[in-house]
């Protein structure tokens, strides 16, 4: 049966739910005092117990930071972010040592996860899915290991695998997304404080699913991960990302950095369910989700595939992306972008032919209800090497009353005349004739809404792993509650 | 079953409806007929509760309460079924998702038990088949990109499933060729019985001559003109509306 | 990247220079306008890469050419005036060599009665205030780089008015020659159109060059439709290689009026269009349609905005380009649907064929909306020659050249038949065709 199917009934269930992921975990923390310069870097390089190389990397992005100035021409616009303000590292206190294992984990921490719905015991967990996850600055789990390196799949903390296999890291870590790239990459650089490693060697397929699960927990914090992921030749990997906070007043930053490398004949499939808190309805709190990812399809015949819905935070700023270098490569990028009260959104994605035959597909669902405001921003470049690459967007928008905003800012440009590009947009909003109709066969409002957009979204909820759809699903119906009526 | 009495709409600030009385019995098949702008239409909203359609004067009396004040999802759990003349379309909503979504609700608000999915899908292959539905329709959209003729049948489908009381039928036959009339008229036939109650309302007698009402009324310039038995629909086809043009004009 | 801060500002000084000799020097309210727009133009410089707007556009000649208003003697001959309907002798049309207007070139009898027009420096003398009233207040503040420019440097240009329900049947052409100077010469020509309610018609400008000179122009054209008035206005681009040309359209349409503009743009080494479209009135609409043949290394840029700013106004807009050789092409096309403007209908598609490997289209479609029942669409597309339809003429014994510029010709007939004058059509279908490689169409 198709997910889709199931929709109403979550979303029933939900009915009296907001942000349940609101709560505040009260675990004795060690956190850095606010405030960046040399010496928090140096800290928490030390703290990570790293290699003089690594920390040498993070030292070279500050100081290429210091001299960059923020950028402004996305449409979101937002105070100036104080930097010496908010915390760079924060741990849960028992943690220092690493947990060896669950047992050793904060029994606190374990009942944070289940809340959120992430049972970190292995026996309880989903059959297929392996997940780390990550709590302020730390990773505390990383489940089904053992059972993943039989095949060779390396699948730990970021701040592990930077001592464990440092040849990959020094040879993957930068080149899709440079330290010095943009502002937010570069303060990720610096850094970050954990995230996760996935190594898939030649030609093995994946046994299971790979998750992260990110928790921002602790007051006045950053979250900076870096997440690393390299396909090897004829591989394959599902990978699932999923990101809460608790509901504070003030703005969080997160900036991370996702790095994706797709070898010959090597599959990635990256899906993201981002409900950061979006702060109140009023616009208060809520975090800044300013993320640069970016994939390297750098073999023949090799496939990413973007999938993301975006339901939470004050601000998203981010456009994942495809840089097609390999012949034949293939991007794709998903997308489902919800807002909702003062939310703002600038998301898209660009994809970046380069090689010969080369095909990207875009499709992106945007909705915007209350007085929300929305981007959809991408770029298709055609270069002039780039034989008979194809691109189709589809690039939709769906206005919940007249308070919102939704935008669409493509750019195409093609250099090849045997590329061939599409693009189609369009937009509408839900009509009192189809809300009447529901409504006439018994569907109360509010499910009618939720029923509607699912459908509208539909092209994309069919593109994440069952687990995650069911996820979304539910979210698209929280997401717009009370946004009609 | 379905009483109305003095009934007075007013749409966009016009008063459409001028007080009209209508009694239905239960099991009983009444036709509304009227010229184009009579009010037929929203004669059809306003049962079904549609916003916009304000009763100034007057009640529905349905199942002996008043439903004026209720919305129209409740309405329609109460047992009040609209067969749209233009059905909507809903891109992206598998008709089956649709359906069972639409009838769990029903049940929920009468404090039955909601069918799971297999009950669900069992119990929609028969209907399917009863009405020589093909499934094909059940997992497309709904309505989208239907034909005129595939949607009034899907409205078909919708009412054999939600099993209404009352069935408002609002110029089923308009947009159909007369095979697809036929298969229409033979699937609101067979959804005929002594406890369903159903309003056609039509323009042209033509639908009349496969689904035979017990009772035939003439609603012009917002008043039921005149009622009586299936041969009034017979004089209308030979007279036209012009008598009931000139009684308003003349007033 | 940003060359500029090291480099002497173009036409720094241009208001010393030329304020004696340009029109108006002694009305207070066009000193005081150049003096602000020279300040505003100094301030913001010229555009760069650097600005959004000016992304994919750069004015490289102005980094190495310099550019000076002409201002010899206005008796130059010209050989060749193009004109379509005027042609035949049986039309209106005023012509300008270097930006100044040439009264023994042109013909402004025949017009009904209502009616004016003339050259601006005669508007200036004959009715300041009312010209006042019409150019002077939108201008400074918001205006752009290039439109303060025009705003200080203005010389001369085309103005018409039409008075209540009065319709111009036959269309007004207006010519526009440079590059006939010896040296570099920059002009900038300042139009004003103003239809009164009820008021009806069509203009055909012509840009093009008749020297070999090197030669800059910067149009600033401001159109007024006042309600239920219909202006419909093609532009025809041909100038010669070593002309850069930019130009503004600011239109502005009361209740229930229409403006259509058709662009041909074939000629010219730089040129861009920009126009913006504020739709005030309830009921009015737009059609922006545009048609693009480059070459060598030919760039061209069409920048368009329509703002919806009441309920009920719809635009439609369709630029089709070909790109041969080493040419460029820039879309930028953006819909704004503000706050209330409910039942907006707002389309656009553009869509280009690279008959190059080294052609470049860069296309913006955007849409900017803030009200939630309207209907919106963009599309575009960039590709090549179909290979089936080319099979497929070539298999009924077209010869390849031609079953090519036939495919070319259909790509390019879907915005050319939008074009209600007859005599304008024909014409742009033969200059499409005349543009095509040899062994095309026979006919």
């Amino acid at each position: 049966m198709s997910a889709t199917v199931e929709t109403v009934d979550q979303i029933t269930d939900l009915a009296d739910e907001k942000y349940k992921y609101g709560f505040v975990t009260d675990i004795e923390s060690d956190t850095l005092p606010p405030g960046l310069n040399e010496d928090t870097i140096r800290f928490i390089s030390a703290k990570k117990d790293e290699p003089e190389w690594m920390l040498e990397w993070r030292l070279k992005a500050f100081r290429h930071w210091l001299t960059l100035e923020e950028p402004d021409w996305q449409k979101p616009k937002f105070p100036k972010i104080d930097y010496q303000d908010a915390c760079y590292y924060a741990a849960p206190k028992n943690m220092k040592d690493g947990p060896q294992s669950l047992d050793e984990v904060d029994p606190e921490l374990l009942a944070t996860y289940e809340k959120l719905g992430i049972p970190l015991r292995e026996q309880e967990m989903l059959a297929g899915v392996a997940v780390d996850a990550v709590f302020d600055s730390v990773s505390v789990a990383t489940t089904f290991k053992a059972k993943l390196e039989e095949v060779g799949v390396i699948f730990c903390p970021i701040s592990e695998a930077v001592k464990r296999c440092p040849e990959l890291v020094k040879k993957y870590m930068g080149s899709v997304v440079p330290f010095n790239d943009n502002t937010y990459a570069t303060l990720n650089s610096a850094v970050f404080t954990d995230g996760s490693f996935v190594y898939i060697p030649k030609g093995v397929r994946c046994p299971m699913e790979l998750s992260t699960y990110f928790r921002i927990n602790e007051a006045n914090t950053g979250q900076f991960e870096r997440t690393l992921i390299i396909a090897d030749e004829g591989s394959y990997v599902s990978y699932l990302e999923g990101c809460t906070a608790p509901m504070r007043d003030e703005n969080q930053l997160h900036a991370a950095v996702v790095e994706l490398i797709a070898h010959d004949d090597a599959e990635i499939k990256y899906s993201t369910v981002q409900n950061w808190y979006p702060g109140d309805e009023n616009g208060v709190g809520g975090i800044y989700n300013f993320v640069t990812k970016r994939a390297a399809c750098r073999g023949r015949n090799s496939k990413v595939s973007w999938t993301q819905v975006e339901t939470g935070s004050a601000i998203t700023w981010k456009y994942p992306s495809c840089v097609l270098l390999g012949d034949n490569s293939v991007g794709e990028f998903y997308s489902i972008a919800i807002t909702n009260n003062r939310q703002m959104a600038d998301t898209g994605t660009k994809m970046i032919h380069i090689g010969k035959n080369t095909s990207s597909r875009i499709i992106s669902k945007g909705i915007s209800a209350g007085k929300s405001d929305q981007t959809y921003r991408g770029l298709v470049r055609m270069a002039g090497k780039a034989n008979g690459a194809r691109n189709y967007t589809q690039c939709d928008s769906l206005l919940i009353g007249d308070t919102c905003g939704a935008h669409t800012v493509p750019y195409i440009e093609s250099k090849n005349p045997s590329a061939v590009v599409e693009h189609e947009a369009t937009t509408s909003t839900i009509s009192e004739d189809q809300l009447f109709y529901l409504r006439q066969r018994g569907i109360d409002e509010e499910t009618a809404v939720a029923l509607i957009v699912n459908g509208f979204c539909r092209d994309v909820l069919q593109q994440l792993p069952m687990e995650f759809a069911v996820e979304a699903q539910k979210l698209v119906g929280i997401s717009l509650e009370g946004s009609v009526g | 079953m379905l009483e109305i009495k003095n009934l007075h709409v007013t749409v966009d600030g016009t008063e459409i409806l001028k007080g009209i009385d209508l009694s239905l019995g239960s099991g009983e098949m009444h036709a509304i007929m009227g010229p184009n702008g009579s009010g037929k239409s929203t004669l059809s909203y306003t049962i079904a509760g549609r916003a916009g359609y304000d009763v100034t004067e007057g009640e529905i009396l349905f199942k002996g309460q008043n439903i004026v004040d209720l919305s129209p999802e409740d309405r329609a759990a109460e047992g009040i079924f609209l067969a749209f003349q233009y059905p909507v379309e809903i891109p992206g909503v598998a008709n089956t998702t649709f359906l069972k979504e639409a009838l769990n609700a029903m049940r929920r608000h009468r404090g039955e038990d909601e069918l799971d999915a297999m009950q669900f899908v069992r119990m929609l292959r028969e209907k399917v088949k009863e009405l020589g539905i093909s499934d094909d329709m059940l997992k497309r959209a709904v309505n989208a990109g239907f034909s005129g003729g595939e949607k009034k049948r899907n409205e078909i489908l919708q009412m054999s499933v939600l099993e209404p009381a009352l069935a408002v039928l609002d110029e089923t036959d308009s947009g159909l060729d007369i095979d697809a009339l036929k298969i229409v008229a033979d699937g609101v036939n067979r959804l005929r019985n002594p406890e369903r109650s159903m309003l056609m309302i039509t323009h042209y007698q033509r639908l009349l001559d496969y689904i035979v009402p017990d009772f035939v009324h003439v609603l012009a310039h917002g008043r039921i003109q005149r009622s009586g038995g299936k041969e009034l629909a017979q004089e209308l086809e030979k007279n036209g509306y012009a008598e009931f043009t000139k009684t308003d004009a003349a007033a | 990247m940003n060359t500029q801060t090291d480099q002497i500002l173009p036409f720094a000084g241009i208001l010393e220079q030329a304020a004696a000799s340009l029109p108006g020097a002694d009305l207070d309210w066009v000193r005081a306008m150049r003096i602000r727009s020279y300040d505003r133009y100094v301030e913001l410089g010229i555009p760069t890469v650097r600005q959004e707007a000016w992304k994919y556009t750069r004015l490289k000649t102005l980094e190495d050419t310099v550019f000076s208003p002409y201002h010899g003697d206005s008796n130059q001959t010209v050989d060749v005036l193009p004109g379509i309907h005027a042609a035949s002798g049986a039309g209106v049309r005023l012509v300008f060599v270097n930006g100044h207007f040439r009264a023994d070139l042109s013909n402004q009898e025949e017009l009904p009665a209502g009616v004016i027009l003339e050259n601006l420096a005669a508007t200036m003398i004959r009715d300041s205030n009312w010209l006042e009233s019409q150019i002077a207040n939108p201008l400074l503040g918001a205006a752009g780089s290039l439109e303060s420019l025009n705003a200080a440097a203005m010389h001369d240009g085309y103005v018409l008015h039409v008075a209540k329900n009065v319709v111009v049947v036959k269309p007004i052409e207006v010519v526009f020659v440079g590059g006939l100077s010896e040296g570099p010469v920059a002009s900038f020509p300042r139009n004003l159109i103003v239809l009164d309610e009820g008021a009806e018609a069509r203009i055909i400008v012509h840009q093009c060059s008749a020297g070999t000179d090197a030669s800059f122009s910067n149009t600033v054209s401001t159109v007024s439709l006042g309600q239920n008035a219909r202006l419909s206005l093609a532009t025809l681009q041909e100038e010669g290689d070593d002309a850069t040309s930019v130009s503004t359209t600011q239109v502005e349409c009361a209740r229930d009026s229409a403006f259509d503009s058709m662009t041909l743009s074939m000629g010219a080494q730089l040129s861009r269009t920009e126009q913006h479209v504020a739709l005030a009135g309830e009921g009015s609409s737009c059609r922006l349609d545009g048609a693009y043949l480059m070459r060598g290394s030919s760039h061209c840029d069409h920048t368009t905005l329509v703002d919806h700013l009441v309920p009920n106004t719809t635009s439609n807009e369709m630029f089709k380009g070909v790109l041969n050789d080493e040419s460029r092409a820039v879309f930028q096309g953006k819909i704004v649907v503000h706050p209330d403007a409910q039942h907006t209908d707002g389309r656009m598609l553009n869509k280009t064929m690279l008959l190059s490997d080294r052609a470049e289209i860069d296309t913006k479609p955007e849409l900017e909306i803030y009200a939630d029942d309207v209907k919106c669409a963009h599309g575009a597309t960039s590709g090549q020659l179909d290979e089936t339809a080319l099979f497929y003429l070539r298999s009924r014994g077209i010869p390849e050249a031609q079953a090519r510029n036939l495919l070319v010709q259909s790509f390019l007939g879907e915005v050319i038949e939008r074009i209600t004058d007859d005599v304008l059509r024909d014409t742009i279908t033969e200059k499409v065709v005349g543009w095509l490689p040899t062994g095309g169409q026979s006919s």
